[in-house]
């Protein structure tokens, strides 16, 4: 009989105990944000989907496109199209991920021999269709030129030399 | 609803996959008499997505994205897991510092998924404050591994050889401040939920394990320890730079649910001394063993390599026949042992215990169906 009264004494007084936690974080800050109208900034190593570093002293990419990127992306959804512009220089015609696709491993930003690649800081990436997801690497990075007010990039043209192999841009499979 | 003249039958009931109370899809038959359990069978295989097939056909590097999807909340065991085997294949050495970040950021991962299973767990069982104060901690910890790893769940971090990001000052201060923080924050845990009467109640006593059933069933991580075997492969087969830590593995007595719950509270403390530790012991030097190969050839021939998640051993079996790609990749996971033992607890339980004995396992469903 006492140890049952007691039991509901010591439970009744730790639910009491509980409750003055709950109390001291009630007077104490907030701690969560409000998302639409208040933004975290994102930390610097944030992985958003990949993109081009704008090289500020040549005011343009770095790619040479060289595929190493898309051989090893694990899910096979980097397509590089290249075009050579002079004998030496080979340039990207086009630079398309499927974003929808990516697990965000890095292995292409590691892989890059100019480092040509970084990941963006954009995080609203959901979109209504997988054609939503499709980033154009190239495109963005005219439109990133525009804003900062530099020459933007043409795409070149795909010319094709006699007797050159027919470029490579489907790397998948 | 009997009629007369109809014989009385079991009732099965169909708890998940789709149970608010049950992890992931995880789909439990159980045949019930009235409010007893009379058997249970986990009925697994809804999140399979053949990991182990995809290693097959894609080479050393490309799988480990992989390697963050196969157990989520504990990702950067599953990494180190897979890193080390690799590396035991190839014979890369790992320098010290990597060795280093690796158990700091692995430690920091595990406390955040023993505060997503307190939190969850709770949940389970209908308190919902102490909910929010876990995930405003794991928050915390989030933060810190999303400025190295770049991600903040899934992690892909690890590489053959090291890792690819340094921690800076600021992520060093930010640990040694979630630190202070956390050991504060233990207090209230216990005053919120150990001391609780209505836990204690659910918890005490129910869903016990012996030492012999641990043996038998080859549960491994805090069940084995909640039942008092102090099994933790960090110690009992010391990997990485762990035998340089001074750390206890907790164990229980009791090998209810609330030893189970002790011992993964106590587990946190005990990671937060590591990782103390590990900040203070910190080397210089390169986090990038010098020499990786491009393209990761090892010769033929077959390692395991076992590492101590949140949950338990995970082992990771590689075959190589000197290709690019692995031959076959074995992945051991805890839950799955971990989970084999239900039928025999839950045998004579009410539903209502089921679901804290479900949640004491700790059972991530996607590891299990890999
Ligand atoms: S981004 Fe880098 S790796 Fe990819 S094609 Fe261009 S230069 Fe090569
Ligand atoms: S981050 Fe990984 S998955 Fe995404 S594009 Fe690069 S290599 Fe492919």
């Amino acid at each position: 009989m006492v140890t049952y009264f007691k039991e509901i004494l010591t439970g009744f007084y730790s639910l009491l105990a509980g409750m003055a936690v709950t109390i001291k974080y009630f007077v104490k800050p907030i701690v969560t944000v409000q998302y639409p109208r208040q933004k975290l900034s994102m930390s610097p190593a944030y992985r958003g989907h990949t993109e081009f570093v704008l090289d500020l002293e040549t005011g343009t990419h770095r790619c040479i496109a060289c595929e190493m990127c898309a051989r090893i992306c694990p899910s096979q959804l980097i397509t590089v199209e290249g075009v050579k512009i002079d004998p030496k220089k080979k340039v990207p015609r086009k630079y398309v991920i499927e974003y929808q696709y990516c697990s965000l491993c890095g292995l292409c930003v590691e892989s890059c021999p100019t480092k040509a690649l970084k990941f963006s800081e954009e995080y609203r990436l959901a979109g209504f269709s997988r054609e939503d997801c499709v980033v154009d690497l190239l495109a963005r990075l005219q439109a990133q030129q525009q804003r900062a007010g530099l020459a933007v990039t043409p795409r070149p043209e795909a010319r094709r030399e006699e007797g050159e192999a027919k470029p490579e841009g489907e790397v998948k499979g | 609803m009997h009629e007369p003249g109809q014989e009385e039958k079991t009732y099965v009931l169909n708890f998940g996959p789709q149970h608010p109370s049950t992890h992931g899809v995880l789909r439990v038959e159980l045949q019930m008499e009235g409010e007893f359990i009379t058997k249970a069978a986990p009925d697994i295989g809804y999140g399979h997505r053949g990991h182990e097939h995809m290693a097959e056909n894609r080479n050393y590097q490309q799988f480990l994205p992989n390697m963050g999807r196969v157990d989520y909340l504990h990702a950067l065991a599953y990494n180190q897991g897979y890193c080390m085997a690799v590396e035991k294949l190839t014979g890369l050495e790992v320098p010290e510092r990597a060795e280093f970040i690796r158990v700091i950021t692995a430690e920091l991962n595990r406390i955040a998924s023993h505060l997503l299973w307190v939190g969850a767990y709770l949940l389970d069982l209908g308190a919902f404050t102490p909910f929010l104060y876990c995930f405003d901690d794991r928050e915390n910890i989030l933060d810190l591994l999303d400025r190295v790893t770049g991600s903040r769940l899934t992690y892909c971090y690890y590489r053959f050889g090291g890792v690819p990001k340094d921690i800076d000052d600021e992520f060093m201060a930010g640990c040694r401040a979630f630190i202070t923080r956390l050991r504060g924050r233990f207090k209230d845990y216990d005053d919120l939920v150990t001391k609780n009467i209505i836990f204690i109640k659910r918890t005490r006593d129910i869903g016990v394990i012996s030492k012999e059933q641990c043996v038998r069933y080859g549960l491994t991580g805090p069940m084995v320890r909640g039942s008092g075997i102090p099994y933790d492969i960090r110690k009992s087969e010391p990997y990485s730079v762990y035998p340089r830590f001074d750390f206890e593995i907790p164990i229980g007595e009791r090998g209810d649910i609330m030893d189970r719950y002790l011992v993964r509270i106590r587990e946190m403390a005990q990671s937060l001394r590591i990782i103390e530790q590990a900040l203070d012991k910190l080397p210089d030097g390169p986090i990038m063993a010098e020499k990786v190969p491009k393209r990761i050839k090892p010769a033929a021939g077959e390692v395991y390599q076992a590492v101590e998640t949140a949950r338990g051993e995970f082992g990771c079996y590689i075959v190589s026949e000197g290709d690019i790609k692995p031959y076959r990749i074995k992945l051991r996971v805890p839950s799955f042992g971990n989970l084999s033992i239900l039928p025999e607890i839950a045998v004579d339980t009410l539903v209502a215990d089921l679901v804290a004995i479900l949640g004491s396992i700790d059972v991530v469903v996607p590891e299990i169906d890999r």
